[in-house]
């Protein structure tokens, strides 16, 4: 009918019909819009369910550097010194972050102004994230046309756009490094394979910059500057060594860790780290191996050259661990840090440092986070390694070791299932693609069958196939229900990705949403109330002492000066304040004064039933702080190895500082109905200190719905 | 010509007796060195009504002025008050009352600052009411002024806890501070609550539950004054808005959006020591008497997209309560607001253009809009009004009805070239009474609202005809094969 409508049209409208390849083309690049627009799209739901603000803990630190940044300019910002947090110690903070995030914030933003456009720094912030997952999109889809085809690419580019795993890192408001990085980290592999593939020198520098970009946004670039080196590596193995490959990655290691090296906070490392030290182990190699080649090229003797192998493999074997040991004796190579040795052994961190164990996104990853993260994917996965198999190449190897290597991390710790994920789709694209390309061929090559004479069939594979429908009876009808199947599946997989999204993803954090009694929804805006307090009501120069989950946000909203924040960069002065909260009211004052603290921050919710706690992460604080001040042990603190805060617990937990905070004056409040004043609705339990006197502290301000109590640290008594 | 002259000189010799007289007599009351007025006014009878019911002293004044028979015609009366008083005088009005029993009417009389001030730092202030029609010789009237002071009440004690309330000194003086001799005074003070700790005796002195009365004072000299002290107990709450800077952005596609920024302050006993909730969810009565945790701010009607929010994000708690006479919104601040805390935060509202935005006849278009602070019951101590013109806009003329400082400048929004023409109105010290309606002409071309459009679709265009380009050329340096 539409062909026959068509037809009768006049000449010069007749000519605007499209070709089969213009056709492809103008589907390709609409569906390909129509997911970027999908992926910026899926990540306003906080915006919607909330407001257009910054979550979580890390973001504020990066919202308030880019605020700087935009305010002072970059060289103002790289020499920042921030006297505001870890009192009295302060902070370079040009030299110890990744500045890609705020610069490209900031950029951004010019950019924006310079277009006359008025938008506060605050919504560029809020709207990077989102811009960048669409952007990654285009990268996958690109990405997975050079390793397998273009529809792999557009599958790649829909299940990427709405990947949890992604999207829980990349929502409207999640101002973080990861943000930019996953953009970077796939930008710099694809220029990468595409270098590989091409052997082109210039996309070899694309991949170099695109690391630079990485270095500069994430410390995650050490995952490349592993797996590219490992994947080098096993091609050299599988004998796939060529002339391509030598190219693109002398030139992109060499340069992209001359690159890497302006970035003040990695500085030296490339050279002098253990961790990147795979990665320059490789570029040696590839010289070693490219001058035998040669010399077997000269030579032309197979017996000579096998001597000649020999002698030199022993002479380099030898000078390389001489170099790496006399380094490493030396001190000039650096060991391995210990976020790195938890990453290759998941019970190093629990053992060795608390502090990296305390943070609950850095614990081992439970099979249910992987179906909520993935959810299809997890079956499509393994499926897709099958078909990357069945057709190995350079680029297939590639994410191959891509993915495995990073499902590996994700089972390791939480967050890394968003490195994951990208590898995760692409492969499962590729299962999707083939699945569904294989089928819809096996279906018109039966539907066409009685049009055409059964021998004329163009594709050999449509031939095989034909050649295998004379065995198979309900072929045609298993086809379609299979295709139906995978539609149902990839719906499914849609439904599930946008109510998580909606659901679990896109909470802020910072205000607490619940149900009331009659359905409605309460909202518990207690953390800005109390940062807003702070910024308003206490003197600008004062101190506010809390555990360092809060330092960003107390530093970023509050404005105000903190002890120990977020940037875990000196464990003995979180143990201090760890010390602190666990000793006694006394003790703990002359630890307060020492810091010159004027100000005590905790965060209880025995009143909400807020569960994420002081209390609940109380033990932590005894552990952290125990690690350095052995006078801090955490059997005190637990009564026959269990942790209680009710009328049979330990003495000490009953008198330390913390409980005495969080629990001042709460044995006078009655929160549940039935229950006995004093009832704490996290623990479920009724408190067992109800009298708490404070002597060298005062409440200063607790918000309505006690979640945030101030304290303020009387001043020294009068000597009389 | 002739008779002018004549009268003149009789005047300034009485001028001069009176001076000399005045020094005699009252210079144990008031240490005055101003000049005294030339007529020959008196008041009959003078009754002066203080309202310290909430934070602003409000205080009604009747007065019946004569004028002697023998003296020339007056144009106009002459308040006084106290240097203080003057700096704190926020606005006041006067209004004359004509005409006997049921057909009395109000004519609104203005007020300017005389020029018979001295400068010496304790003289009172001089203010002239300018009467409508001269006061002939002989004849009487009657003036009632209205006029607020800010800032006038301390507390004391200056400090407080949060289970005390709040106690507050107003001063003032029994008798009327008048350039005139005054025959009959009498002065009421009325105050919230039945807790008064003290009050000044100036016999007769009488006090009736929360009204205290002084007088009457018969034949009072010119500049008298009696000092008083009360000491009363006042909870109202003081919110003092310490800068409001408020800009009214007007674009001809039909909106007008107003952002009002705030810098909040309960502006009464400082709070000392502890802040408990328990206390203040428990006892709400009780605890915390003088602070307040919501204000209500009264926006025109048919106002849309209100937000509230402040450097940090959203303030979740408001409401806002709208009919076709008045939109209401009431706004919480994230925390109850005690003696001496902060709080900053911005309104934003949209208003339909056709309501405040006309055309005036000879072309010009005008802003029709209601100048002060849009909370109630509140003190601005520094007004800034913003009115954005639109981009193209010429000859703004602003139109107050009271002294403002004026001057324009540029700012730039969304998509502009030249930046738009902005008049900046500022005062100081504004209360309620200053939310009167005020204007602002200005000359605009509707085809400059074609030009951000045209821009746009330009840019577009440029885009896809850039891509065209592009597409059609071969910019490899070699020939493909």
């Amino acid at each position: 009918m539409a062909t026959s409508a068509l037809d009768s049209l006049p000449a010069p409208l007749r000519s605007l019909r499209l070709k089969t390849k213009q056709q492809e083309l103008l589907l390709r690049v609409s569906a390909l819009a129509l997911i970027y627009v999908l992926a910026f799209a899926v990540r306003l739901f906080s915006v919607l369910r909330y407001e257009s603000m910054i979550h979580e803990f890390d973001p504020y630190f990066n919202y308030r550097t880019t605020l700087f940044l935009t305010e002072n300019g970059f060289s103002e910002f790289w020499n920042w010194f921030d006297s505001e947090s870890w009192y009295p110690l302060g902070r370079v903070v040009g030299g110890t972050l990744f500045p890609g995030l705020m610069v490209t914030a900031a950029l951004l933003h010019r950019l924006l102004r310079a277009l006359s456009l008025a938008v506060h720094i605050r919504e560029v912030c809020v709207l990077t994230a989102p811009f960048f997952a669409a952007n990654t999109t285009l990268v996958a889809y690109a990405f997975g046309r050079e390793i397998w085809d273009s529809g792999a690419g557009l599958v790649a580019a829909a299940l990427i756009a709405i990947v949890p795993g992604y999207i829980s890192r990349s929502v409207a408001g999640s101002y973080d490094n990861e943000g930019v990085a996953i953009f970077a980290l796939l930008l710099t592999f694809y220029l990468f394979v595409r270098a590989v593939n091409t052997g082109s020198l210039a996309w070899a520098l694309a991949s170099a910059f695109g690391y630079f970009y990485m270095v500069s946004a994430w410390g995650g670039y050490v995952f490349i500057i592993n797996l590219i080196p490992l994947y080098v590596l096993v091609l050299l193995v599988t004998g796939r060594y060529s002339q391509r490959l030598y190219v693109a990655y002398n030139c992109m290691y060499v340069l992209g860790m001359l690159l890497a090296m302006q970035i003040r906070f990695v500085g030296f490392q490339h050279v002098q780290s253990g961790e990147h030290m795979a990665a320059m182990g490789v570029f040696f190699l590839l010289q070693v191996f490219f001058f035998l080649d040669w010399v077997k090229y000269l030579l032309n003797d197979a017996r000579l050259f096998k001597s000649f192998l020999r002698t030199t493999l022993t002479c380099v074997i030898t000078v390389g661990t001489l170099a790496l040991g006399i380094g490493t004796a030396s001190g000039y190579i650096s060991p391995w840090t210990g976020r790195f040795y938890s990453l290759l052994d998941p019970t190093y961190a629990k053992d060795h440092i608390p502090i990296i164990a305390s943070v609950s996104e850095h614990q081992p990853t439970a099979w249910s986070s992987f179906m909520f993260d993935f959810h299809i994917l997890l079956f499509l996965f393994p499926a897709g390694l099958y078909f990357c198999f069945k057709r190995l190449s350079d680029a297939t190897i590639f994410i191959v070791m891509y993915g495995l290597t990073s499902m590996y991390f994700a089972g390791v710790m939480v967050r890394l299932i968003l490195v994951a994920a990208p590898a995760v789709c692409l492969i499962s694209a590729i299962a999707a693609s083939a699945t569904i390309k294989n089928l819809t061929t096996l279906i018109r090559a039966k539907s066409r069958s009685p049009q055409t004479t059964s021998g004329k069939t163009t594709g050999s594979k449509a031939a095989a196939k034909g050649a295998v429908d004379q065995s198979l009876p309900f072929q045609h009808n298993a086809a379609i229900a299979l295709l139906l199947g995978a539609f149902y599946l990839l719906s499914r997989y849609a439904i599930h990705c946008t109510w998580v999204t909606s659901e679990a993803y896109s909470s802020p954090s910072i205000v607490l949403a619940a149900r009331g009694h009659n359905g409605g929804r309460v909202i518990f805006d207690d953390y800005r109330e109390a940062y807003y307090w702070l910024r308003q009501n206490t003197p600008p120069d004062a101190k506010i002492m809390s555990w360092w989950d809060y330092g960003y946000q107390i530093t970023a909203m509050g404005n105000r000066t903190v002890i120990v924040d977020n940037n875990t960069w000196n464990n003995t002065h979180i143990a201090t304040v760890g010390r602190a909260m666990s000793s006694y009211e006394d003790e703990a004052y002359e630890i307060m004064q020492s810091l010159d603290v004027n100000y005590v921050l905790v965060v209880f919710g025995g009143v909400t039933g807020y569960s994420s706690d002081d209390i609940n992460k109380f033990l932590w604080m005894v552990r952290i702080g125990g690690g350095v001040f052995p006078v801090i042990k955490e059997p005190d603190y637990l009564v026959n190895g269990e942790y209680r805060i009710d009328k049979g617990a330990a003495p000490k937990m009953l008198n330390c500082l913390m409980y005495k905070l969080c629990y001042y004056r709460f044995g006078e409040l009655t929160t549940e109905y039935g229950k006995p004043p004093g009832y704490d609705r996290v623990r479920g339990v009724e408190i067992g200190n109800k009298d708490i006197k404070l002597e060298y502290l005062e409440e200063a301000f607790t918000t309505s719905n006690w979640i945030v109590r101030i304290y303020k640290v009387k001043p020294p008594k009068n000597r009389s | 010509m002739m008779d002018h002259r004549d009268v003149m000189l009789p005047l300034s010799l009485r001028t001069l007796a009176t001076r000399t007289l005045l020094l005699l007599v009252i210079a144990s009351a008031v240490s005055c060195s101003c000049l005294p007025p030339e007529d020959g006014i008196r008041v009959v009878s003078a009754e002066k009504r203080i309202d310290l019911m909430g934070p602003i002293v409000k205080v009604f004044l009747t007065l019946k002025v004569e004028n002697a028979p023998t003296a020339s015609e007056a144009s106009g009366v002459l308040l006084a008050f106290t240097p203080t008083e003057a700096q704190h005088l926020s606005i006041a009005k006067a209004t004359r009352v004509e005409g006997k029993r049921k057909k009395k009417a109000f004519i609104p009389l203005s007020i300017t600052a005389s020029e018979l001030t001295t400068t010496a730092p304790d003289a009172p202030r001089l203010y002239s009411v300018l009467l409508s029609t001269p006061l002939k010789p002989g004849d009487a009237t009657t003036l009632e002024v209205l006029y607020m002071l800010t800032h006038s009440l301390e507390p004391f004690p200056a400090e407080i806890s949060q289970s005390e309330s709040q106690l507050v000194y107003y001063r003032d003086s029994a008798v009327l501070l008048s350039p005139y001799h005054v025959l009959e005074q009498v002065t009421y003070i009325k105050m919230p609550s039945n807790r008064i700790e003290s009050f000044t005796r100036v016999d007769p002195t009488t006090r009736a539950g929360s009204e205290v009365k002084y007088g009457t004072y018969n034949n009072q000299m010119p500049n008298s004054y009696l000092p008083i002290l009360v000491h009363y107990e006042n909870n109202r709450p003081f919110a003092v808005v310490e800068e409001l800077v408020r800009k009214v952005e007007i674009s001809h596609w039909g909106n007008i959006q107003i952002t009002e920024q705030y810098k909040l302050k309960h502006g009464g006993a400082r709070h000392k020591g502890v802040f408990s909730r328990l206390e203040y969810q428990s006892r709400p009565s009780v605890s915390g008497a003088s602070s307040f945790k919501n204000l209500l701010a009264r926006l025109p009607p048919r106002v849309h997209s209100v937000y509230y929010r402040d450097e940090i994000g959203n303030i979740s708690s408001s409401h806002l309560r709208t009919d076709s006479h008045k939109s209401e919104l009431e706004i919480e601040p994230r925390y109850p607001l005690f003696g001496g805390w902060h709080c900053t935060f911005t309104i934003g509202y949209g208003l339909p253009l056709q309501d405040f935005v006309f055309e005036s006849v000879d072309g010009r278009r005008y802003i029709n809009l209601t100048f002060g602070c849009p909370l109630l019951d509140t003190v601005v101590d520094d007004l800034t009004v913003k009115v954005v013109l639109p981009e193209g806009s010429k000859n703004p003329q602003p139109v107050v009805p009271f002294v403002t400082e004026k001057h324009l400048e540029t700012s730039y929004s969304y998509l502009d070239v030249v930046g738009r023409t902005t008049v900046v109105l500022k005062k100081k010290n504004v209360v309620g009474e200053h939310n009167v309606p005020f204007q602002v002409y200005y000359e605009f071309n509707p085809i400059f609202m074609l030009a951000e459009p045209l821009m746009l679709i330009s840019a577009v265009l440029l885009f896809f005809v850039a891509f065209i380009a592009y597409l059609h050329m071969d910019l490899s340096i070699r020939k493909s094969s």
